[in-house]
């Protein structure tokens, strides 16, 4: 069942057959049954963990006890946490020659060590979408400023706002006025921002308290705030960068289709509402974008005929 | 006591359902929308068990840049199948929002 | 029947629909939705599980379902870029007529 990925839709080729399905669902069945009757069984009231918050809470630095559970007690889950997404973020780093992953040159360009926020000439906008964002985005980035302070005693915290400001992103990209560039020594500096805040503080509090990540109790309000304001920028980055190589990166592996490289290349505007007229000035990079890609043998011919349609 | 349980019931119903209809539907787009709505749910039962910063972060990044994610990659899976159709000779186009 | 139990059950019965459809759904997108639903179940049974104590819930639970919620975003986004460049790879070898 696992042997190879379907792509197509309603193809039952290799369906497990009625007789295995219902087999199957017998199994889970009876499993989430022994599941449930643990659980009813089970006793999880006596837990001193909420107890151990409270009376520690005013010691924390803040009054909301998840953000004080998530920045102080357990703040290296958190250090961690961050870590991950950086991770993450460089497996889908836009440019990185991994295997056969070509970064197309979209109209504006995707240069290395361009601007990380860049307008796009003769952008096919979405007309509804670029007025409702002039007051949009700024209405989100002052709630995600709000999410972000209140976080100390109200629901609220760092991976909120960066969520909230990811959101507002996402929805300036499909605008198609804007575009972004992950490259830029600026987005590298968001992307890393976080994680490098907060090892920073961990490793700065070991010297007054001599514990790693071990805040000194009148320090811990402060400190909570620098690290959780330079987490979100850095959340917020590595969430766009996450929408973004989804939304505008193309594989090429080989180029013999040549259909192949013109119905990509549309894809390489933002997702904006039209992409007819930009996707003709595309033809021209992605004949100049076989180049690199890995099987070198027949680009050659075929750099003609895209060029060809594409005049 | 009563009317609390009756809309947790309603909800759980809701998530179930919407559990149930994600995976069986023969669409993708369709199933795509149904797990956003999906994560929606699970925001109200967030807001019902008395975890409003998990609510909050469930509808921003779990139903919505999830969401965003998965209409990303539908599109990207649906550019490339039509290059092959040299029969029917159809661009892509990906306007026409519906499958069928 | 108590909240908690109600919400309890539901993850549990989430659970077997993720794991049902992971098994059983042939695309690969389906396949990580159902992936997705396994995890949102796992933080639901968390979730009930924190709103037991009478008073205040849980905020350890609640922490540690937040830092779930970010990581499951980070893997299914990855899990989505790796699908798709298996589409593009699958591309490129159904031509040369496997």
């Amino acid at each position: 069942m696992f042997q190879t990925a379907e792509f197509q839709e309603n193809n039952h080729a290799n369906e497990i057959p009625v007789v295995g399905r219902i087999l199957c669902a017998i199994a889970i069945g009876a499993l989430s049954l022994g599941l449930i009757v643990v659980l009813m069984f089970t006793d999880n009231s006596s837990s001193m963990l909420p107890s151990l918050v409270q009376d520690k809470l005013t010691q924390s630095g803040v009054d909301n006890p998840v953000t004080a559970v998530l920045l102080n007690f357990r703040s290296y889950d958190t250090l961690l946490e961050i870590g991950v997404l950086l991770i993450v973020a460089v497996a889908m780093l836009p440019g990185v020659p991994v295997g056969s992953v070509v970064n197309r040159d979209m109209p504006g360009g995707n240069r290395p060590s361009g601007r990380l926020v860049s307008i796009v000439p003769n952008a096919q906008v979405n007309p509804v979408l670029e007025a409702i964002l002039r007051w949009l985005v700024p209405m989100i980035i002052v709630m995600a400023g709000y999410m972000l302070w209140t976080g100390a005693s109200l629901p609220g915290g760092a991976f909120q706002s960066g969520a909230l400001l990811a959101g507002a992103g996402v929805l300036v990209q499909l605008s198609g006025r804007i575009q972004f560039c992950f490259t830029s020594t600026m987005a590298k500096l968001l992307l890393t921002i976080g994680l490098i805040t907060f090892v920073i503080v961990a490793v700065g509090v070991a010297a007054i308290t001599g514990v790693i990540l071990q805040y000194p109790v009148t320090l811990a309000s402060p400190l909570i705030l620098v690290i959780e304001g330079a987490a979100t920028l850095s959340i917020a980055a590595i969430l766009l960068l996450l929408y973004n190589s989804l939304a505008t990166q193309t594989f090429e592996m080989s180029p013999e289709p040549s259909a192949l490289n013109e119905e990509p290349s549309a894809l390489n505007e933002e997702p904006s509402a039209s992409n007819e007229e930009p996707s003709a000035s595309n033809e021209e990079p992605s004949a100049l974008d076989e180049e690199p890609s890995a099987l070198d043998e027949e680009p050659s011919a075929l750099d003609e005929e895209p060029s060809a349609l594409g005049k | 006591m009563g009317f609390d349980l009756f809309l947790d019931s309603c909800i759980v119903i809701g998530i179930l359902t919407l559990a149930c209809l994600c995976l069986a539907t023969k669409n993708l787009f369709t199933a795509i929308i149904l797990f956003i709505s999906l994560g929606l749910f699970v925001t109200i039962a967030w807001v019902r068990l008395d975890a409003p910063d998990l609510a909050i972060a469930e509808a921003a990044i779990g139903a919505g840049l999830t969401g965003a994610l998965l209409l990303a990659t539908w599109r990207q899976l649906r550019i490339e199948p039509a290059d092959r159709d040299a029969d029917t000779g159809s661009k892509s186009g990906g306007h026409n929002v519906s499958n069928r | 029947m108590t909240q908690d139990l109600l919400y309890t059950i539901a993850s549990i019965a989430l659970f077997g629909i993720g794991l049902f459809g992971l098994i059983v759904v042939r695309h690969i997108i389906r396949k990580i939705l159902a992936i997705n639903m396994m995890g949102v179940s796992v933080f639901m049974l968390l979730v009930a599980s924190a709103s037991n104590v009478d008073g205040a819930a849980d905020p350890v639970l609640h922490a540690m379902v937040l830092t779930g919620i970010v990581v499951a975003i980070a893997g299914t986004a990855l899990s989505l870029f790796l699908a798709s460049k298996i589409h593009s790879l699958g591309q490129a070898s159904d031509s040369d007529g496997r």
